[in-house]
Protein backbone atom coordinates (compact mmCIF):
# COMPACT_ATOMS: atom_id res chain seq x y z
CA UNK A 1 0.00 0.00 0.00
CA UNK A 2 2.55 2.23 1.10
CA UNK A 3 4.55 2.58 -2.22
CA UNK A 4 1.49 2.86 -4.31
CA UNK A 5 0.25 6.01 -2.27
CA UNK A 6 3.25 7.62 -2.55
CA UNK A 7 3.15 7.01 -6.89
CA UNK A 8 -0.76 7.86 -6.66
CA UNK A 9 0.34 11.43 -4.89
CA UNK A 10 3.04 11.75 -7.16
CA UNK A 11 0.85 11.63 -10.09
CA UNK A 12 -1.68 14.14 -8.63
CA UNK A 13 0.77 16.55 -8.43
CA UNK A 14 2.54 16.16 -11.67
CA UNK A 15 -0.97 16.32 -12.83
CA UNK A 16 -1.53 19.72 -10.62
CA UNK A 17 1.37 21.22 -12.11
CA UNK A 18 0.62 20.52 -15.69
CA UNK A 19 -2.81 22.18 -14.42
CA UNK A 20 -1.19 25.51 -13.33
CA UNK A 21 1.06 25.78 -16.29
CA UNK A 22 -2.52 26.03 -18.49
CA UNK A 23 -4.16 27.96 -16.12
CA UNK A 24 -1.30 30.27 -16.12
CA UNK A 25 -0.75 30.23 -19.83
CA UNK A 26 -4.26 30.89 -20.23
CA UNK A 27 -3.74 35.01 -19.85
CA UNK A 28 -1.44 35.03 -22.48
CA UNK A 29 -3.46 33.03 -24.91
CA UNK A 30 -6.53 35.88 -24.87
CA UNK A 31 -5.46 37.40 -28.06
CA UNK A 32 -4.36 41.05 -27.12
CA UNK A 33 -2.35 42.33 -24.35
CA UNK A 34 -3.81 41.30 -21.35
CA UNK A 35 -3.12 44.37 -19.65
CA UNK A 36 -4.91 46.71 -22.34
CA UNK A 37 -8.00 43.50 -22.26
CA UNK A 38 -8.10 43.90 -18.66
CA UNK A 39 -8.20 47.33 -18.21
CA UNK A 40 -10.04 48.58 -20.85
CA UNK A 41 -8.68 51.18 -24.25
CA UNK A 42 -8.91 54.11 -22.17
CA UNK A 43 -6.67 53.40 -19.90
CA UNK A 44 -3.29 55.94 -19.39
CA UNK A 45 -0.10 55.25 -19.65
CA UNK A 46 0.44 54.71 -16.37
CA UNK A 47 -1.79 52.45 -15.63
CA UNK A 48 -0.75 50.14 -18.00
CA UNK A 49 2.55 50.22 -16.59
CA UNK A 50 1.59 50.11 -13.30
CA UNK A 51 -0.66 46.64 -13.86
CA UNK A 52 2.17 45.60 -16.02
CA UNK A 53 4.64 45.66 -13.30
CA UNK A 54 2.57 44.31 -10.47
CA UNK A 55 1.43 41.48 -12.40
CA UNK A 56 5.10 40.82 -13.33
CA UNK A 57 4.71 40.72 -17.13
CA UNK A 58 7.89 42.08 -17.75
CA UNK A 59 9.57 38.74 -16.90
CA UNK A 60 10.32 36.55 -19.26
CA UNK A 61 7.60 33.82 -19.17
CA UNK A 62 9.42 31.00 -17.13
CA UNK A 63 10.14 33.72 -15.03
CA UNK A 64 6.63 34.93 -14.73
CA UNK A 65 4.62 31.35 -14.09
CA UNK A 66 7.56 30.52 -11.45
CA UNK A 67 6.73 33.52 -9.85
CA UNK A 68 3.17 33.13 -9.87
CA UNK A 69 3.37 29.48 -8.67
CA UNK A 70 5.18 30.47 -5.84
CA UNK A 71 3.02 32.69 -5.10
CA UNK A 72 0.43 30.52 -5.19
CA UNK A 73 2.37 27.99 -3.18
CA UNK A 74 2.19 30.43 -0.30
CA UNK A 75 -1.49 31.73 -0.57
CA UNK A 76 -1.28 34.51 -2.85
CA UNK A 77 -3.07 34.24 -6.22
CA UNK A 78 -2.46 37.96 -7.37
CA UNK A 79 -5.02 41.23 -6.90
CA UNK A 80 -8.36 41.33 -8.43
CA UNK A 81 -8.79 43.80 -11.03
CA UNK A 82 -12.51 44.95 -10.77
CA UNK A 83 -12.19 44.28 -7.06
CA UNK A 84 -8.80 45.81 -6.25
CA UNK A 85 -8.61 43.09 -3.47
CA UNK A 86 -6.43 39.83 -3.20
CA UNK A 87 -8.33 36.46 -5.20
CA UNK A 88 -7.98 34.71 -2.24
CA UNK A 89 -10.63 37.08 -0.52
CA UNK A 90 -12.47 37.06 -3.67
CA UNK A 91 -12.69 33.30 -2.87
CA UNK A 92 -13.55 33.22 0.54
CA UNK A 93 -16.03 35.23 0.13
CA UNK A 94 -17.85 33.11 -2.17
CA UNK A 95 -16.99 30.15 -0.29
CA UNK A 96 -19.54 29.89 2.55
CA UNK A 97 -22.31 29.66 -0.16
CA UNK A 98 -20.65 27.33 -2.88
CA UNK A 99 -19.57 24.75 -0.07
CA UNK A 100 -23.15 24.88 1.69
CA UNK A 101 -24.71 24.27 -1.54
CA UNK A 102 -22.42 21.09 -2.65
CA UNK A 103 -23.37 19.93 0.40
CA UNK A 104 -27.09 20.11 1.26
CA UNK A 105 -26.43 18.85 -3.26
CA UNK A 106 -24.87 15.76 -2.01
CA UNK A 107 -27.06 14.94 0.61
CA UNK A 108 -29.81 15.01 -1.48
CA UNK A 109 -28.03 13.14 -4.01
CA UNK A 110 -27.12 10.39 -1.23
CA UNK A 111 -30.01 10.22 -0.03
CA UNK A 112 -32.51 10.02 -2.79
CA UNK A 113 -29.70 8.38 -5.25
CA UNK A 114 -28.44 5.30 -3.51
CA UNK A 115 -31.91 4.14 -1.87
CA UNK A 116 -33.86 4.44 -5.14
CA UNK A 117 -30.88 2.54 -7.13
CA UNK A 118 -31.40 -0.52 -4.48
CA UNK A 119 -34.97 -0.50 -5.62
CA UNK A 120 -35.03 -0.34 -9.06
CA UNK A 121 -32.43 -3.30 -8.63
CA UNK A 122 -34.37 -5.08 -6.43
CA UNK A 123 -37.22 -5.04 -8.50
CA UNK A 124 -35.23 -5.41 -11.79
CA UNK A 125 -36.89 -6.11 -14.77
CA UNK A 126 -40.72 -4.95 -13.53
CA UNK A 127 -42.25 -1.95 -14.17
CA UNK A 128 -40.84 -0.58 -11.04
CA UNK A 129 -37.22 -0.81 -12.15
CA UNK A 130 -38.36 0.04 -15.67
CA UNK A 131 -40.23 3.51 -14.66
CA UNK A 132 -37.32 4.32 -12.04
CA UNK A 133 -34.85 3.61 -14.48
CA UNK A 134 -36.68 5.63 -17.68
CA UNK A 135 -36.84 8.65 -15.11
CA UNK A 136 -33.42 8.68 -13.75
CA UNK A 137 -32.89 8.79 -17.69
CA UNK A 138 -34.81 11.66 -18.46
CA UNK A 139 -33.51 13.76 -15.14
CA UNK A 140 -30.31 13.08 -16.78
CA UNK A 141 -31.19 15.04 -19.59
CA UNK A 142 -32.39 17.38 -17.82
CA UNK A 143 -30.56 20.96 -17.91
CA UNK A 144 -30.29 22.35 -14.61
CA UNK A 145 -30.99 26.33 -15.24
CA UNK A 146 -34.41 24.73 -16.74
CA UNK A 147 -34.87 22.67 -13.47
CA UNK A 148 -34.03 25.58 -11.74
CA UNK A 149 -36.45 28.06 -13.33
CA UNK A 150 -39.27 25.96 -12.92
CA UNK A 151 -38.49 25.00 -8.98
CA UNK A 152 -38.56 29.08 -9.04
CA UNK A 153 -41.82 29.31 -11.17
CA UNK A 154 -43.92 26.97 -8.63
CA UNK A 155 -42.15 26.92 -5.26
CA UNK A 156 -41.25 30.49 -5.14
CA UNK A 157 -43.09 32.18 -7.52
CA UNK A 158 -46.35 30.62 -6.98
CA UNK A 159 -46.47 28.97 -3.46
CA UNK A 160 -44.21 31.52 -1.87
CA UNK A 161 -42.75 28.79 -0.20
CA UNK A 162 -39.10 29.43 -0.40
CA UNK A 163 -36.98 32.46 -1.78
CA UNK A 164 -36.25 32.58 -5.18
CA UNK A 165 -33.06 34.30 -5.75
CA UNK A 166 -30.08 34.85 -3.29
CA UNK A 167 -28.54 33.99 -0.02
CA UNK A 168 -27.40 35.80 3.30
CA UNK A 169 -24.53 34.08 4.92
CA UNK A 170 -26.05 31.99 8.14
CA UNK A 171 -24.09 34.03 10.39
CA UNK A 172 -26.09 36.69 9.80
CA UNK A 173 -29.73 37.84 10.85
CA UNK A 174 -31.98 34.80 10.25
CA UNK A 175 -28.94 32.49 11.48
CA UNK A 176 -29.34 28.56 9.96
CA UNK A 177 -32.90 29.19 8.71
CA UNK A 178 -30.87 31.18 5.97
CA UNK A 179 -30.53 27.77 4.27
CA UNK A 180 -33.73 27.84 2.90
CA UNK A 181 -32.17 29.90 0.37
CA UNK A 182 -30.53 27.07 -0.86
CA UNK A 183 -33.59 24.15 -0.82
CA UNK A 184 -34.76 25.44 -4.19
CA UNK A 185 -30.88 25.81 -5.86
CA UNK A 186 -29.09 22.65 -4.18
CA UNK A 187 -32.81 20.18 -5.32
CA UNK A 188 -31.80 21.50 -9.33
CA UNK A 189 -28.59 20.75 -8.62
CA UNK A 190 -28.86 17.15 -7.41
CA UNK A 191 -31.75 15.96 -10.45
CA UNK A 192 -29.01 15.10 -13.00
CA UNK A 193 -26.44 14.09 -10.33
CA UNK A 194 -29.21 12.06 -8.57
CA UNK A 195 -30.04 10.16 -11.66
CA UNK A 196 -26.29 9.41 -12.77
CA UNK A 197 -25.71 7.93 -9.18
CA UNK A 198 -29.39 5.95 -9.46
CA UNK A 199 -28.20 4.08 -12.34
CA UNK A 200 -24.74 3.51 -11.34
CA UNK A 201 -26.01 2.11 -8.16
CA UNK A 202 -28.32 -0.11 -9.77
CA UNK A 203 -26.10 -1.63 -12.34
CA UNK A 204 -23.25 -1.96 -9.20
CA UNK A 205 -25.89 -3.81 -7.32
CA UNK A 206 -26.56 -6.30 -10.10
CA UNK A 207 -23.10 -6.58 -11.08
CA UNK A 208 -22.57 -8.06 -7.24
CA UNK A 209 -26.09 -9.81 -7.00
CA UNK A 210 -24.16 -12.38 -9.78
CA UNK A 211 -21.09 -12.85 -7.46
CA UNK A 212 -20.68 -16.57 -5.98
CA UNK A 213 -20.42 -15.32 -2.19
CA UNK A 214 -24.32 -14.02 -2.80
CA UNK A 215 -25.67 -17.26 -4.30
CA UNK A 216 -23.75 -19.06 -0.96
CA UNK A 217 -25.20 -16.43 1.59
CA UNK A 218 -28.87 -17.09 0.06
CA UNK A 219 -28.19 -21.11 0.04
CA UNK A 220 -27.19 -20.90 3.83
CA UNK A 221 -30.63 -19.50 4.39
CA UNK A 222 -29.84 -15.84 5.37
CA UNK A 223 -32.85 -13.41 5.07
CA UNK A 224 -33.32 -11.38 1.57
CA UNK A 225 -33.16 -8.28 3.46
CA UNK A 226 -30.28 -9.01 5.00
CA UNK A 227 -28.31 -10.74 2.01
CA UNK A 228 -29.28 -7.26 0.07
CA UNK A 229 -28.19 -4.90 2.84
CA UNK A 230 -24.43 -6.88 4.33
CA UNK A 231 -23.66 -8.64 0.96
CA UNK A 232 -24.84 -6.96 -2.36
CA UNK A 233 -25.23 -3.29 -1.23
CA UNK A 234 -21.94 -3.08 1.06
CA UNK A 235 -19.89 -3.99 -2.01
CA UNK A 236 -22.38 -2.23 -4.39
CA UNK A 237 -21.39 1.15 -2.87
CA UNK A 238 -18.07 0.63 -3.55
CA UNK A 239 -18.29 1.58 -7.00
CA UNK A 240 -20.55 4.74 -6.00
CA UNK A 241 -17.72 5.82 -3.97
CA UNK A 242 -15.29 5.78 -6.94
CA UNK A 243 -17.94 7.92 -8.62
CA UNK A 244 -18.38 10.81 -6.22
CA UNK A 245 -14.81 12.42 -7.62
CA UNK A 246 -16.42 12.44 -11.32
CA UNK A 247 -19.60 13.59 -9.41
CA UNK A 248 -17.96 16.45 -7.55
CA UNK A 249 -16.54 17.93 -10.68
CA UNK A 250 -20.19 18.07 -12.29
CA UNK A 251 -21.18 19.62 -9.30
CA UNK A 252 -18.71 22.22 -10.14
CA UNK A 253 -19.41 22.48 -13.43
CA UNK A 254 -23.44 22.73 -13.11
CA UNK A 255 -23.19 25.05 -9.80
CA UNK A 256 -21.56 28.18 -11.89
CA UNK A 257 -25.03 27.66 -13.90
CA UNK A 258 -27.49 27.27 -10.59
CA UNK A 259 -25.64 30.00 -8.65
CA UNK A 260 -26.21 31.96 -11.71
CA UNK A 261 -29.82 31.33 -12.00
CA UNK A 262 -30.52 32.32 -8.47
CA UNK A 263 -28.50 34.67 -7.74
CA UNK A 264 -26.15 32.94 -5.53
CA UNK A 265 -22.89 34.80 -4.45
CA UNK A 266 -21.19 31.68 -4.63
CA UNK A 267 -17.80 30.92 -6.53
CA UNK A 268 -19.71 29.65 -9.87
CA UNK A 269 -21.28 33.12 -10.09
CA UNK A 270 -17.92 34.89 -9.16
CA UNK A 271 -16.43 32.95 -12.21
CA UNK A 272 -19.49 33.81 -14.87
CA UNK A 273 -18.74 37.52 -13.76
CA UNK A 274 -15.22 37.81 -13.52
CA UNK A 275 -15.42 36.74 -17.31
CA UNK A 276 -17.48 39.08 -18.41
CA UNK A 277 -15.69 41.67 -16.27
CA UNK A 278 -12.20 40.27 -17.89
CA UNK A 279 -11.06 39.58 -14.19
CA UNK A 280 -8.70 37.13 -15.14
CA UNK A 281 -6.48 37.08 -11.96
CA UNK A 282 -9.41 36.05 -10.41
CA UNK A 283 -10.43 33.21 -12.84
CA UNK A 284 -6.97 32.04 -12.73
CA UNK A 285 -7.34 31.59 -9.14
CA UNK A 286 -10.89 30.14 -8.78
CA UNK A 287 -9.92 27.55 -11.27
CA UNK A 288 -6.78 26.82 -9.75
CA UNK A 289 -8.44 26.00 -6.58
CA UNK A 290 -10.64 24.33 -8.27
CA UNK A 291 -8.39 21.85 -9.82
CA UNK A 292 -6.85 21.33 -6.70
CA UNK A 293 -9.63 20.96 -5.19
CA UNK A 294 -10.63 18.13 -7.48
CA UNK A 295 -7.22 16.32 -7.39
CA UNK A 296 -7.23 16.06 -3.50
CA UNK A 297 -11.34 14.77 -3.94
CA UNK A 298 -9.91 11.95 -6.33
CA UNK A 299 -7.01 11.35 -4.61
CA UNK A 300 -9.11 10.25 -1.63
CA UNK A 301 -11.71 8.51 -3.73
CA UNK A 302 -8.65 6.30 -5.00
CA UNK A 303 -7.18 5.69 -1.96
CA UNK A 304 -9.81 4.88 0.14
CA UNK A 305 -11.30 2.38 -2.43
CA UNK A 306 -8.09 0.39 -2.41
CA UNK A 307 -8.23 0.75 1.35
CA UNK A 308 -11.62 -0.70 1.24
CA UNK A 309 -11.50 -3.07 -0.87
CA UNK A 310 -8.06 -5.31 -0.92
CA UNK A 311 -9.35 -6.96 -4.00
CA UNK A 312 -8.46 -4.28 -6.28
CA UNK A 313 -5.17 -4.49 -7.46
CA UNK A 314 -2.40 -1.95 -6.93
CA UNK A 315 -1.68 -1.19 -10.21
CA UNK B 1 -23.89 -4.89 -44.22
CA UNK B 2 -27.69 -6.07 -44.46
CA UNK B 3 -27.06 -8.30 -41.56
CA UNK B 4 -25.51 -5.04 -39.65
CA UNK B 5 -28.59 -2.98 -40.32
CA UNK B 6 -30.69 -5.24 -39.25
CA UNK B 7 -29.20 -5.99 -36.11
CA UNK B 8 -28.64 -2.00 -35.24
CA UNK B 9 -32.80 -1.82 -35.87
CA UNK B 10 -33.73 -4.78 -33.94
CA UNK B 11 -33.74 -2.87 -30.30
CA UNK B 12 -35.89 -0.15 -31.84
CA UNK B 13 -38.56 -2.43 -32.37
CA UNK B 14 -38.06 -4.57 -29.17
CA UNK B 15 -38.41 -1.39 -26.97
CA UNK B 16 -41.26 0.96 -27.68
CA UNK B 17 -39.61 4.02 -25.39
CA UNK B 18 -36.15 3.45 -27.95
CA UNK B 19 -38.66 4.21 -30.68
CA UNK B 20 -39.91 7.11 -29.39
CA UNK B 21 -36.55 8.61 -28.99
CA UNK B 22 -35.99 7.48 -32.69
CA UNK B 23 -38.86 9.16 -34.11
CA UNK B 24 -38.75 12.26 -32.10
CA UNK B 25 -35.27 12.70 -33.49
CA UNK B 26 -36.20 12.10 -36.78
CA UNK B 27 -38.62 15.32 -36.05
CA UNK B 28 -35.52 17.16 -35.63
CA UNK B 29 -34.32 16.47 -38.80
CA UNK B 30 -37.43 17.44 -40.18
CA UNK B 31 -37.52 20.44 -38.18
CA UNK B 32 -33.84 21.68 -39.54
CA UNK B 33 -33.92 20.31 -43.13
CA UNK B 34 -37.50 21.57 -43.82
CA UNK B 35 -37.67 24.59 -41.48
CA UNK B 36 -38.47 27.54 -44.25
CA UNK B 37 -41.79 25.30 -44.99
CA UNK B 38 -42.75 24.25 -42.08
CA UNK B 39 -42.28 27.47 -39.72
CA UNK B 40 -45.37 29.70 -40.41
CA UNK B 41 -43.46 33.07 -39.59
CA UNK B 42 -39.51 34.22 -40.15
CA UNK B 43 -37.70 33.21 -37.48
CA UNK B 44 -37.18 36.23 -36.32
CA UNK B 45 -40.25 38.59 -37.73
CA UNK B 46 -41.10 41.09 -34.64
CA UNK B 47 -44.61 41.74 -34.36
CA UNK B 48 -45.17 43.89 -31.39
CA UNK B 49 -48.80 44.09 -31.06
CA UNK B 50 -48.95 40.66 -30.47
CA UNK B 51 -46.26 40.51 -27.44
CA UNK B 52 -46.33 37.70 -25.35
CA UNK B 53 -49.54 36.24 -26.80
CA UNK B 54 -50.22 32.43 -25.02
CA UNK B 55 -50.61 29.06 -27.50
CA UNK B 56 -53.36 29.95 -29.67
CA UNK B 57 -54.54 29.79 -33.13
CA UNK B 58 -52.52 32.38 -34.93
CA UNK B 59 -49.46 31.83 -32.90
CA UNK B 60 -49.55 27.91 -32.20
CA UNK B 61 -46.88 28.41 -29.09
CA UNK B 62 -47.49 32.00 -28.33
CA UNK B 63 -45.27 35.03 -28.96
CA UNK B 64 -41.93 36.09 -27.16
CA UNK B 65 -41.66 39.50 -25.81
CA UNK B 66 -40.68 40.53 -29.18
CA UNK B 67 -44.10 39.00 -30.88
CA UNK B 68 -41.72 36.39 -32.34
CA UNK B 69 -43.51 33.12 -33.18
CA UNK B 70 -41.94 30.23 -30.60
CA UNK B 71 -42.84 27.87 -32.89
CA UNK B 72 -41.15 29.00 -35.89
CA UNK B 73 -37.72 30.05 -33.64
CA UNK B 74 -38.45 26.12 -32.20
CA UNK B 75 -38.49 24.83 -35.91
CA UNK B 76 -34.97 26.95 -36.67
CA UNK B 77 -33.47 26.00 -33.39
CA UNK B 78 -33.38 22.70 -34.63
CA UNK B 79 -30.82 23.52 -37.28
CA UNK B 80 -28.65 24.81 -34.55
CA UNK B 81 -29.22 22.17 -32.29
CA UNK B 82 -27.99 19.45 -35.02
CA UNK B 83 -24.91 21.36 -35.84
CA UNK B 84 -23.97 22.04 -32.48
CA UNK B 85 -24.17 18.21 -32.21
CA UNK B 86 -23.01 16.59 -34.94
CA UNK B 87 -20.03 19.40 -35.15
CA UNK B 88 -19.22 18.19 -31.91
CA UNK B 89 -19.25 14.40 -32.24
CA UNK B 90 -16.98 14.80 -35.66
CA UNK B 91 -14.74 17.01 -33.23
CA UNK B 92 -14.62 14.58 -30.56
CA UNK B 93 -14.36 11.22 -32.58
CA UNK B 94 -11.76 12.88 -35.16
CA UNK B 95 -9.28 14.34 -32.39
CA UNK B 96 -10.24 11.36 -29.84
CA UNK B 97 -10.26 8.20 -31.87
CA UNK B 98 -6.37 9.28 -33.35
CA UNK B 99 -5.61 10.08 -30.26
CA UNK B 100 -7.00 6.72 -28.05
CA UNK B 101 -5.35 4.32 -31.08
CA UNK B 102 -2.06 5.72 -31.12
CA UNK B 103 -1.84 5.79 -27.30
CA UNK B 104 -2.34 2.21 -26.97
CA UNK B 105 -0.32 1.10 -29.75
CA UNK B 106 2.42 2.59 -28.71
CA UNK B 107 2.32 2.67 -24.53
CA UNK B 108 6.17 5.39 -24.88
CA UNK B 109 3.77 7.78 -26.71
CA UNK B 110 0.95 6.78 -24.84
CA UNK B 111 1.79 7.69 -21.54
CA UNK B 112 2.50 11.26 -22.46
CA UNK B 113 -0.84 11.25 -24.28
CA UNK B 114 -2.98 9.71 -21.35
CA UNK B 115 -1.68 12.01 -19.28
CA UNK B 116 -2.46 15.33 -21.26
CA UNK B 117 -5.88 13.62 -21.35
CA UNK B 118 -5.86 13.29 -17.69
CA UNK B 119 -4.35 16.58 -17.27
CA UNK B 120 -7.47 18.58 -19.40
CA UNK B 121 -9.85 15.89 -17.58
CA UNK B 122 -8.83 17.70 -13.92
CA UNK B 123 -11.04 20.93 -14.95
CA UNK B 124 -14.47 20.76 -14.69
CA UNK B 125 -16.03 20.76 -17.93
CA UNK B 126 -17.89 23.67 -18.06
CA UNK B 127 -14.86 25.50 -16.81
CA UNK B 128 -12.93 24.42 -19.82
CA UNK B 129 -15.26 25.27 -22.36
CA UNK B 130 -15.77 28.59 -20.76
CA UNK B 131 -12.09 29.25 -20.66
CA UNK B 132 -11.70 28.33 -24.29
CA UNK B 133 -14.89 30.61 -24.91
CA UNK B 134 -12.76 33.63 -23.41
CA UNK B 135 -9.66 32.63 -25.23
CA UNK B 136 -11.50 32.01 -28.70
CA UNK B 137 -14.39 34.36 -28.57
CA UNK B 138 -18.51 34.48 -29.24
CA UNK B 139 -19.61 32.07 -31.94
CA UNK B 140 -21.28 28.69 -32.55
CA UNK B 141 -17.40 27.50 -34.16
CA UNK B 142 -15.84 28.44 -30.86
CA UNK B 143 -18.71 27.07 -28.97
CA UNK B 144 -18.58 23.60 -30.60
CA UNK B 145 -14.77 23.73 -30.40
CA UNK B 146 -15.14 24.47 -26.84
CA UNK B 147 -17.91 21.57 -26.04
CA UNK B 148 -15.43 19.37 -28.44
CA UNK B 149 -12.78 19.41 -26.27
CA UNK B 150 -14.81 18.11 -22.99
CA UNK B 151 -15.89 15.20 -25.36
CA UNK B 152 -12.21 14.49 -26.63
CA UNK B 153 -10.91 13.62 -23.40
CA UNK B 154 -13.77 11.19 -22.58
CA UNK B 155 -13.79 9.57 -26.38
CA UNK B 156 -9.87 9.22 -26.07
CA UNK B 157 -9.99 7.09 -23.01
CA UNK B 158 -12.48 4.92 -24.07
CA UNK B 159 -10.91 4.73 -27.46
CA UNK B 160 -7.76 3.65 -25.40
CA UNK B 161 -9.07 1.13 -23.85
CA UNK B 162 -10.79 -0.46 -26.54
CA UNK B 163 -8.00 -0.37 -28.53
CA UNK B 164 -5.15 -2.09 -25.78
CA UNK B 165 -8.26 -4.79 -25.67
CA UNK B 166 -8.33 -5.10 -29.47
CA UNK B 167 -4.54 -5.52 -29.56
CA UNK B 168 -4.44 -8.14 -27.18
CA UNK B 169 -7.12 -10.25 -28.95
CA UNK B 170 -5.63 -13.62 -30.98
CA UNK B 171 -6.81 -12.44 -34.26
CA UNK B 172 -4.78 -9.26 -34.59
CA UNK B 173 -1.72 -11.19 -33.17
CA UNK B 174 -2.53 -13.56 -35.82
CA UNK B 175 -2.54 -10.66 -38.42
CA UNK B 176 0.55 -9.16 -36.62
CA UNK B 177 2.93 -12.69 -37.33
CA UNK B 178 1.42 -13.08 -40.57
CA UNK B 179 3.72 -9.83 -41.27
CA UNK B 180 1.13 -7.02 -41.33
CA UNK B 181 2.08 -3.98 -41.06
CA UNK B 182 0.55 -1.45 -38.19
CA UNK B 183 -1.29 0.68 -41.12
CA UNK B 184 -2.96 -2.79 -41.90
CA UNK B 185 -3.86 -3.66 -38.14
CA UNK B 186 -5.42 -0.72 -37.35
CA UNK B 187 -7.50 -0.14 -40.67
CA UNK B 188 -8.43 -3.53 -40.85
CA UNK B 189 -9.15 -5.18 -37.23
CA UNK B 190 -9.36 -2.18 -34.37
CA UNK B 191 -11.12 0.66 -36.20
CA UNK B 192 -14.15 -1.97 -37.64
CA UNK B 193 -14.32 -3.40 -34.59
CA UNK B 194 -14.49 -0.28 -32.93
CA UNK B 195 -17.61 0.83 -34.29
CA UNK B 196 -19.96 0.10 -32.14
CA UNK B 197 -18.93 0.94 -29.27
CA UNK B 198 -17.99 4.25 -31.26
CA UNK B 199 -21.61 4.65 -32.16
CA UNK B 200 -22.38 4.26 -28.79
CA UNK B 201 -20.22 6.83 -27.04
CA UNK B 202 -21.04 9.48 -30.55
CA UNK B 203 -25.21 9.09 -29.34
CA UNK B 204 -24.33 10.07 -25.72
CA UNK B 205 -21.98 12.78 -26.99
CA UNK B 206 -24.31 14.22 -29.21
CA UNK B 207 -26.94 14.29 -26.00
CA UNK B 208 -24.43 16.37 -23.64
CA UNK B 209 -23.61 18.33 -26.16
CA UNK B 210 -27.20 19.72 -26.20
CA UNK B 211 -27.22 20.34 -22.64
CA UNK B 212 -23.85 22.04 -22.48
CA UNK B 213 -24.39 24.24 -25.63
CA UNK B 214 -27.59 24.70 -23.80
CA UNK B 215 -25.66 26.14 -20.33
CA UNK B 216 -23.46 28.10 -22.43
CA UNK B 217 -26.56 30.08 -24.32
CA UNK B 218 -27.70 30.57 -21.20
CA UNK B 219 -24.42 32.33 -19.44
CA UNK B 220 -24.74 34.73 -22.65
CA UNK B 221 -21.43 32.94 -23.69
CA UNK B 222 -22.68 30.38 -26.52
CA UNK B 223 -24.46 30.82 -29.86
CA UNK B 224 -24.82 34.72 -30.83
CA UNK B 225 -27.91 35.92 -29.85
CA UNK B 226 -29.32 36.78 -33.10
CA UNK B 227 -29.46 32.92 -33.86
CA UNK B 228 -32.33 31.33 -32.88
CA UNK B 229 -31.34 28.60 -30.61
CA UNK B 230 -33.45 26.60 -27.68
CA UNK B 231 -30.66 27.92 -25.03
CA UNK B 232 -31.03 31.37 -26.42
CA UNK B 233 -34.64 31.34 -26.40
CA UNK B 234 -34.50 30.46 -22.70
CA UNK B 235 -32.18 32.65 -21.68
CA UNK B 236 -34.18 35.62 -23.17
CA UNK B 237 -37.34 34.49 -21.60
CA UNK B 238 -36.02 34.50 -18.34
CA UNK B 239 -37.09 37.70 -17.10
CA UNK B 240 -40.91 36.68 -18.57
CA UNK B 241 -41.20 33.90 -16.75
CA UNK B 242 -43.64 34.37 -14.75
CA UNK B 243 -46.08 36.15 -16.98
CA UNK B 244 -45.39 34.15 -19.92
CA UNK B 245 -44.84 30.34 -18.78
CA UNK B 246 -45.17 28.64 -22.10
CA UNK B 247 -41.92 30.60 -23.11
CA UNK B 248 -39.99 28.15 -20.61
CA UNK B 249 -41.71 25.19 -21.54
CA UNK B 250 -41.30 24.70 -25.31
CA UNK B 251 -37.81 25.53 -25.87
CA UNK B 252 -36.90 23.37 -22.21
CA UNK B 253 -38.60 20.65 -23.80
CA UNK B 254 -36.81 20.27 -26.86
CA UNK B 255 -33.68 20.03 -25.49
CA UNK B 256 -34.72 17.67 -22.74
CA UNK B 257 -36.20 15.02 -25.26
CA UNK B 258 -33.34 15.37 -27.86
CA UNK B 259 -30.99 14.71 -24.74
CA UNK B 260 -33.76 11.99 -23.62
CA UNK B 261 -33.96 10.27 -27.14
CA UNK B 262 -30.07 10.53 -27.77
CA UNK B 263 -29.52 8.69 -24.46
CA UNK B 264 -32.75 5.88 -24.96
CA UNK B 265 -30.79 5.11 -28.45
CA UNK B 266 -27.32 5.14 -26.73
CA UNK B 267 -28.97 3.09 -24.36
CA UNK B 268 -30.14 0.69 -26.80
CA UNK B 269 -27.41 0.22 -28.74
CA UNK B 270 -25.10 -0.15 -25.72
CA UNK B 271 -27.36 -3.02 -25.22
CA UNK B 272 -27.00 -4.95 -28.57
CA UNK B 273 -23.19 -4.58 -28.24
CA UNK B 274 -20.01 -6.60 -28.05
CA UNK B 275 -20.02 -7.97 -24.31
CA UNK B 276 -16.52 -7.45 -24.24
CA UNK B 277 -17.04 -3.39 -24.52
CA UNK B 278 -19.75 -3.13 -22.07
CA UNK B 279 -17.65 -2.73 -18.90
CA UNK B 280 -15.69 0.05 -20.87
CA UNK B 281 -18.84 1.78 -22.09
CA UNK B 282 -20.62 1.75 -18.55
CA UNK B 283 -19.40 5.26 -17.55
Amino acid sequence: MGPYILRRTGAAIATLIAASVIIFAFIHLIPGDPVYVMLGDAATPDQVEELRERMGLNEPLVVQYLIWAGNALQGDLGQSIFFETPVTQVIAEGAETSILLALITMFWIVAFGIPVGVLAAMRQGTWVDQGLSGLAMLLASVPTFWVGLYLILTFAAGLGWFPSSGYPSIFEEGGLSNLRYLVLPSLALAAPNAALILRLTRASMLDVAREDYVRTARAKGIPPYRVVLRHILRNALLAVVSAFGFTFAALISEAVVTETVFALPGIGRTVVQSILRRDYPVIQGVVLVIVCLYLVINLIVDLSYRLLDPRVELE
Amino acid sequence: MRQILINLARPFVARPMTAFGVLFLLTIVVFAALSPWIAPFPPDQIDPVNRLQPPGVGHLLGTDHFGRDTFSRIVYGARLALLIGIGVVVFALATGVPIGVLSALFPRLGVVLMRMVDVLMSFPSLLLALGLIVILGQGVFNAILAIGLIYLTTTARIVYGLALRLKAEPFVEAARSSGAGTWWIVTRHILPNMISPLLVQASFVFAFAQLGAASLDFLGLGAPPDIPSWGNMLAESRIYITRASWLLLWPGLMIVLTAFSLNLVGDALRDRMDPRFRELMRK
